[in-house]
């Protein structure tokens, strides 16, 4: 498994704790204490996946998500002191995979981070259709009437778990458990804000979808009818 | 047998007993309505005295100077009367003849006299020419003035002279020989040839002449009547319009005070409704001017006031936020940090490895326990928001479960869940149900004196309830309320199991609250306590009622008792969840299952349904799993 994690952040103390525990399990570490130097390390050290403190002194944590999210897919797990429904939201809109709140345990982060980095290595190859997007699963490519399509892993991962059962209907702890990989019931925005940023690229009109559909009290479904 | 009178006097009843119509209705609340406005209306009030009182003011006046009026006519009247009968008398005095006593040609001279007098007056008086009364002589006691213009009545009888005038007459011949101070007179109303068949009020006046004859004249008054009714009436319409006018003057004068005053009252409506702009116009330097600048002043103050605090509260929510995030980077340091002492604990020795634990577990708990201080903050800083969705509450419930569960396990008993069969959608906070339920399932175990605890759920078209039953020490009276309180504690010589906060219930309730919905507390001592989460099922939906009863019914209590032992019957084991079905419910199945164990519990559920007879969809108990 690749390792290079990105720790944005701008609290010494905890970004070698951070440290500490993250060589510990096997992956390694690199530092960055400052919002402006942020994308630049990126560029430099092409992470597998960054952790990225909200509250940074020069570039806010949001903005850092977005300039990385502008030109990378990784995967970005975001650290927060706020629990709040807004700031929850304008992160994971920002880009933001996933998130922790602070404080959290060692074992819960290093769970997280694993989540995000575990993806099938070779998957058999596979293509799904829900209406006129085509999913090359190998390929880890999706078009939409020949054109193709900018997703994250993420919400790749997302819409691949919705599409192979097209018609069934997942509940959003379902598809935490799938996509995220979350053993128990959490927060079921994360699920909303991305399946709002999945319809944004994939769906004709975001407002009336028609290829992620909400079942009203339940979740969602893949496909029409 | 029904007669036809026994018909119409049912109806007659039927109409007693039967609604009055709405006109009569109508009228009998007249009288408070009229009450009712005027206690409301300054302005009515003025009027109403105003015209109440000017009455008063322009009838007495009236009454006065009618009285002046009616007194001068008739001294007028009286001194003409007086001067026209002086020359009356002279006349007769002149003629020699009426100085002897009366002979047979007496009557001749008497007529030729009361002609001569009544021609003089024409039609304004009436003149007599008599001989004193009771006079026997050659001459008939008839004497008279005239057949077409004199003193007759209307029949052609001379008229009954008032015994008083002819007394007071015969009085004046003894006292007076000469001059016009011989006059009686007498007010009186009599029916005279000149001025028609109906009698008249008039001036009777008389006066002795000669030897033993008598002068009368009657001065009719229905020209001065005429007159004196004619300024009565004028008065009246006079009096009348001024009445009125003064009302009318004091109802714009009130209305010019009124208006600013209703204005102000008005302002200051809005101002209490939190429409802090709200202003009044200056206009003039006056009372009202005054008012206006008061008002706008205290406005303005307590607009500033307003701001202050809004501005406190902003800093003290910015305050909790920034805390909020100081303390918790420190804070997952240390975490962190303990989590790798505790790991590698097994390579300690003894007192530095209990060291660890007791730093891991500690922490756990201060960790809640900032969360639970953050969270309650967030409520005093207003800066709680509702995060509703359309969610099943049942499953809401079974997965808010698992704390409770692992504490029940480790007490030995078990968590029975009634949920209804089908889904119980409603829209709200997730997150904040998840967080009422795990508190109250937490209290119910921690406090469930080692019994089981009965989790029941049903639904109506407005709303949906949750009871969380145990069987433990219960609630004293009073207690209800208290349990909601923050670090409040029963007993405080109780030792905390659990570890809880002390704040779980006073945040339960204002999540329940945020959701407009109710979270109540019914306990006994002894036997046991139910809360109860009612919640809209829609957001800003209004509770009427709950579809679940908080207290359970004296024989539904027993009932419960007798079916809640710690070891459970077969047959119920069947219908209730165990702890451990619930655990199994597995997530990928959105919607549990409807098993065979449904049928065995509905027959369960006749005799132990009284416990649960309120609930219709709480007694449809179903096994999950």
């Amino acid at each position: 498994m690749k390792g290079r994690v990105l720790v944005v952040d701008d609290d010494s103390a905890l970004a070698e704790m951070l440290g500490i525990v993250l060589r510990g399990e096997g992956f390694e570490p690199t530092f960055v204490y400052d919002g402006d130097k942020a994308l630049e390390v990126f560029r430099d050290s092409k992470p597998d996946l960054v952790l990225l403190d909200l509250m940074l002194p020069g570039v806010d944590g949001i903005d850092v998500c977005r300039q990385i999210r502008a030109e990378s897919g990784v995967p970005i797990v975001m650290l927060t002191a706020k629990s709040d429904t807004v700031d929850v939201v304008l992160g994971l809109e920002s880009g933001a995979d996933d998130y922790i709140v602070k404080p959290f345990q060692s074992k819960v982060l290093i769970a997280r981070v694993r989540a995000r980095l575990r993806r099938t290595d070779d998957p058999a190859p596979e293509t799904l259709t829900i209406g006129d997007v085509t999913i090359d699963v190998a390929g880890h490519s999706v078009t939409r009437a020949g054109e193709a399509l900018n997703l994250t892993p993420l919400e790749f991962d997302l819409l691949v778990a919705l599409a192979r059962k097209p018609r069934q209907v997942f509940t959003r702890e379902v598809l935490l458990e799938q996509v995220w990989g979350y053993r128990h019931a959490a927060d079921t925005r994360l699920v909303n804000v991305h399946v709002q940023r999945l319809r944004a690229k994939i769906e004709k009109d975001p407002e009336r979808p028609e290829i992620v559909v909400t079942v009203r009290g339940v979740g969602y479904k893949a496909g029409p009818g | 047998m029904r007669t036809a009178a026994g018909t119409v006097l049912a109806s007659y009843r039927d109409w007693l007993a039967g609604p009055r119509s709405p006109v009569l209705t109508r009228a009998r609340r007249w009288p408070r309505q009229i009450r009712n406005r005027y206690r409301r209306s300054l302005q009515l009030r003025v009027t109403t005295a105003t015209l109440v009182l000017s009455a008063v003011v322009v009838s007495v006046l009236g009454y006065l100077l009618l009285q002046h009026l009616v007194a001068d006519i008739y001294a007028n009247k009286r001194q003409n009367a007086q001067q026209i009968v002086s020359v009356g008398l002279n006349a007769a005095d002149s003629k020699a003849t009426f100085s002897q006593p009366p002979s047979a040609a007496s009557g001749e001279d008497m007529y030729a006299l009361a002609k001569q007098l009544q021609s003089a007056g024409a039609t304004t008086y009436a003149v007599e020419v008599t001989l004193l009364p009771g006079y026997r002589g050659p001459v008939d006691q008839v004497f008279s003035g005239g057949d077409a213009a004199g003193f007759y009545l209307v029949d052609g009888s001379p008229p009954k002279l008032p015994v008083r005038l002819t007394s007071a007459v015969y009085d004046e011949r003894a006292e007076h020989s000469q001059g016009p101070q011989r006059l009686a007179e007498e007010w009186t109303s009599m029916a005279v040839a000149p001025t028609g068949p109906h009698p008249v009020p008039g001036l009777l006046v008389g006066a002795p002449f000669g030897s033993v004859y008598e002068l009368y004249y009657f001065f009719p008054l229905a020209a001065e009547q005429q007159t004196i009714a004619s300024i009565q009436q004028n008065l009246l319409v006079a009096g009348i319009a001024v009445v009125f006018l003064l009302a009318a003057v004091a109802w714009l004068v009130t209305r010019w005070v009124i208006v600013p005053v209703r204005l102000a009252a008005l302002g200051a409506r809005r101002l209490s409704a939190g429409e802090l702009d709200e202003r009044m116009e200056v206009r003039g330097s006056d009372e009202l001017a005054v008012l206006s600048t008061s008002f706008n002043e205290m406005a303005a103050s307590l607009q500033e006031k307003l701001a202050e605090l809004e501005d406190l509260s902003q800093v003290q929510r910015q305050f909790v936020s920034d805390v909020s995030h100081e303390l918790r980077t420190p804070l997952t340091t240390i975490r962190i940090a303990s989590d790798v002492l505790f790991g590698a604990k097994d390579e300690m020795d003894q007192a530095a490895a209990r060291s660890a634990e007791l730093l891991q577990s500690q922490l756990e708990r201060f960790e809640s326990l900032l969360t639970d201080l953050l969270e309650i903050s967030r409520y005093d800083a207003n800066a709680a928001t509702l995060d509703a969705e359309p969610v099943d509450v049942c499953t809401i419930v079974l997965q808010s479960a698992d704390v409770a569960q692992q504490l029940a396990e480790r007490r030995g008993t078990k968590i029975e869940f009634r949920l209804p069969g089908e889904p119980c959608i409603a829209e709200v906070d997730r997150r904040r149900v998840e967080r009422i339920v795990r508190n109250l399932l937490q209290n119910a175990v921690e406090h469930g004196e080692n019994k089981d605890t009965v989790v029941t759920a049903a639904m109506d078209s407005a709303a949906v309830a949750v009871t969380v039953r145990d069987f433990g020490v219960g609630l004293h009276p009073g207690e209800e309320q208290l349990v909601f309180d923050r670090f409040w504690r029963a007993d405080p010589a109780r030792a905390r199991t659990s570890g809880g906060t002390g704040l779980g219930l006073a945040i339960a309730l204002e999540d329940a609250r945020l959701h407009g919905g109710w979270l109540e507390a019914w306990g006994e001592p002894g036997r046991g306590s139910v809360f109860r989460l009612t919640l809209p099922r829609v957001v800003g939906g209004q509770l009427q009622g709950s579809p679940l009863p908080l207290s359970p019914g004296q024989a539904g209590l027993e009932a419960a008792e007798l079916t809640a032992p710690p070891e459970p019957a077969p047959a119920e084991a069947a219908e209730s969840v165990t702890a451990d079905g619930a655990q199994a419910g597995d997530q990928a199945h959105p919607r549990p299952t409807v098993t065979e164990g449904a049928a065995v519990a509905e027959g369960a559920a006749i005799t132990e349904g009284a416990a649960l007879a309120e609930g219709a969809a709480a007694s449809e108990v179903v096994a999950r799993g």
